[in-house]
């Protein structure tokens, strides 16, 4: 998967998604909340690349800038050879078939008032000329794909439960063949029992149909299963970006090696891990530290992480670590 | 993956038939439906059966101070007004003015509403503008410039389309554009709600223009207070068409319309006290039947109470 000679199917450099602050009796322009913040990867085609941290670390911000959900402060994403923060209004339109999203709560992500039928067609309504007994010919093979009762076109959302409506939302997801998918948090709102299927079904259509995803979860778990590479995000930056494999075992930045060590074990009686436990809170992203983002936090901190803020650079074969303490290669 | 020729394709069932199934089940809106076509009937259809003119008043004097203020009886089942007018058939005429014009206030209201509080809600950029319009419009008193209006371009109006109409479509653009601003607020509150939810960014993401997300995700979102604000609209638009009536800016005053009735018989309360129970019944009893019938198409558009 990870032939050098291929091109990226996304690059993403330097992206930047601030929110501008407001305050005062005029509104005035006061600071920013640095949701992204200079942030850089690429991923390769029929990849999974994970995308880890914890809650309000910008993780879904990310997504939605890449897919120009948001429109992104600065940096430039590729996807398929398009520039996608630069194209004109229409342009994006015509390319958004190529991109598409799964949503993080199955139940806020489809309108009430519409069948399924008509959810999962409103992207072919929208990009194809189709007539309509072909398209209901797609969505019934869509609602096949997912593995939804073809019965159940009729209904409304408010009717299946939380893992069919997510099934759903990846049948309107696939209805245009994209080449590239946002898992937003896909399983996040799910039992434990429906996510192992839903993350299943996302392994099954990637082989099937070439997908390549963007897997944004805090469930470490769940990212180890279906993940090829893991970036893990702290405060708007990535921390560390490396193959699943090697990042499991051997986690370099010290921000992934306590988040790892939080993943509870499946058979507890084992070899216990040494727990690391981060002490404080997140600082604001409205204000983040000098230095580095973790300094306040880091339990191997030294005094040059309050000073010098580190690069993302390459310090072992695809792996990219944000950390002092790792020399580069 | 399926071969889908052989499998049967079924078309999903129509949406509105689902709706009209469900809006059959509620009682008290089949009634009012009913009650509501009964009115329309009596309005519409019963002049043509009860021939009497509702303006038509004796040219003798004599004859004509007998026929005024008669109780009931088979000539003239309500009785007689102070001019010797027949009541039923003025009711029936008025009617016929106060449900049109309540109806297409009620319309011009609810549009012009919607749309601002769509637009407000929807473009960031103009939502300061339209809402301290709306403000402006919300704090003028009404009342002297609806009279301003009428005063103004009552004769304009009827030079150019004619009395009864000239004067019929200035009241009712008077009376729409004067009663929209709480349509507009309620609409622009659930837009703002409703356009951070998730299924707007799903269908931005898919790549739906902005004018097909607002008439295929927000609009039948706001649907349920748009419709209160319609049929409470149509009371208070039939209200004011007879205030207006009654200060002598409405309709000529050889117009019978409900309200205008109902003001006539004010002055004459305590002896004839049913000349204002009639028109009053009629005002109350179509507002009572839209409240319900409402209701209803409220619930049967909404999916969740369909279910049940």
């Amino acid at each position: 998967m990870l032939d050098a000679t291929t091109a990226p199917l996304v690059e993403v450099k330097n992206l930047k998604m601030y929110f501008p602050i407001h305050s005062g009796l005029l509104r005035r322009h006061t600071g920013d909340v640095k949701a992204v913040d200079d942030v850089s990867f690429h991923i390769m085609p029929g990849e999974t690349l994970g995308l880890v941290g914890e809650s309000g670390c910008g993780k879904s911000t990310v997504g939605r800038a890449i897919l120009r959900l948001y429109e992104p402060t600065s940096g430039s994403v590729r996807i398929d050879g398009d520039e996608i923060p630069a194209l004109a209004p229409e342009a994006l339109r015509k390319k958004r078939p190529t991109m598409q999203m799964v949503f993080q709560d199955p139940q806020a992500s489809l309108n009430p008032r519409m069948t399924v039928a008509d959810i999962i067609g409103e992207p072919l309504e929208e990009h194809t000329t189709l007539s309509r007994d072909q398209k209901l010919a797609r969505i019934y093979e869509l609602m096949d794909q997912v593995g939804l009762n073809r019965a159940f076109a009729n209904r409304y959302p408010y009717a299946f439960s939380g893992g069919q409506r997510q099934r759903i939302g990846i049948a309107r997801a696939l209805a245009l063949n994209p080449k590239f998918i946002v898992c937003d948090e896909p399983i996040a709102a799910l039992d434990v029992s429906i996510q192992a299927q839903v993350v299943n079904l996302l392994e099954d259509l990637q082989d099937r149909l070439g997908l390549t995803y963007l897997f944004i979860s805090h469930d470490l778990s769940m990212v180890r299963h279906i993940a090829d590479r893991v970036a893990v995000m702290y405060l708007g930056q990535i921390a560390e970006i490396s193959p699943r494999d090697a990042l499991y075992t051997n986690p370099l930045h010290p921000y992934a090696e306590a988040l790892l060590s939080a993943v509870p074990e499946a058979d507890p009686s084992g070899a216990q891990k040494q727990r690391i436990i981060l002490k404080g809170d997140v600082p604001s992203p409205a204000n983040p530290p000098k230095g580095c983002n973790f300094c306040t936090r880091c339990p191997k901190v030294m005094p040059v992480c309050r000073e010098v803020e580190p690069k993302l650079t390459e310090v072992a074969q695809g792996r990219q670590v944000a950390c002092h303490l790792i020399s580069p290669l | 993956m399926t071969d889908t020729t052989t499998a049967k394709i079924e078309r999903p069932r129509s949406q509105w038939r689902d709706v009209w199934d469900q809006f059959r089940h509620h009682k008290g809106a089949m009634v009012a439906l009913m009650l509501l076509g009964l009115i329309a009937c009596f309005v519409f259809i019963g002049p043509l059966i009860w021939q009497i003119d509702p303006n038509f008043i004796e040219s003798d004097a004599v004859k004509m101070i007998r026929m005024r203020n008669q109780g009931p009886s088979w000539a003239h089942p309500l009785g007689t007004d102070q001019l010797g007018r027949d009541i039923l058939s003025r009711i029936m005429f008025g009617g016929k003015i106060s449900l049109a014009v309540a109806t297409v206030a009620m319309l011009v209201a609810i549009f012009i509403g919607t749309t601002v509080g769509v637009l407000a809600g929807y473009f960031r950029r103009v939502d300061g503008l339209l809402m301290r319009l709306t403000d402006m419009f919300l704090a003028l008193p009404l009342l002297p410039l609806l009279l301003v209006m009428m005063f103004l371009f009552r004769d304009a109006a009827a030079s150019v389309l004619g009395p009864s109409l000239g004067t019929f479509l200035l009241i009712v653009l008077a009376i729409g554009v004067t009663s929209w601003m709480h349509a507009a607020r309620i609409v622009r509150g659930e837009v703002l709600a409703l356009k951070e939810r998730e299924f707007v960014l799903a269908a931005r993401s898919i790549g739906t223009p902005s004018l097909r997300i607002i008439l295929r995700h927000i609009l039948p979102n706001v649907l349920s207070p748009v419709l209160v604000a319609a049929t409470l609209g149509i009371a208070s638009a039939i209200i004011t068409e007879s205030v207006l009536s009654f200060l002598g800016l409405g309709f000529p005053p050889d117009f019978p319309t409900w309200g205008r009735l109902l003001f006539d018989g004010v002055d004459a309360m305590r002896t004839y006290p049913d000349r204002v129970v009639w028109p009053g019944v009629a005002i109350s009893l179509t507002v009572l039947c839209v409240n319900y019938i409402g209701d209803g198409l409220r619930d049967a558009l909404d999916p969740r109470v369909r279910g049940r």
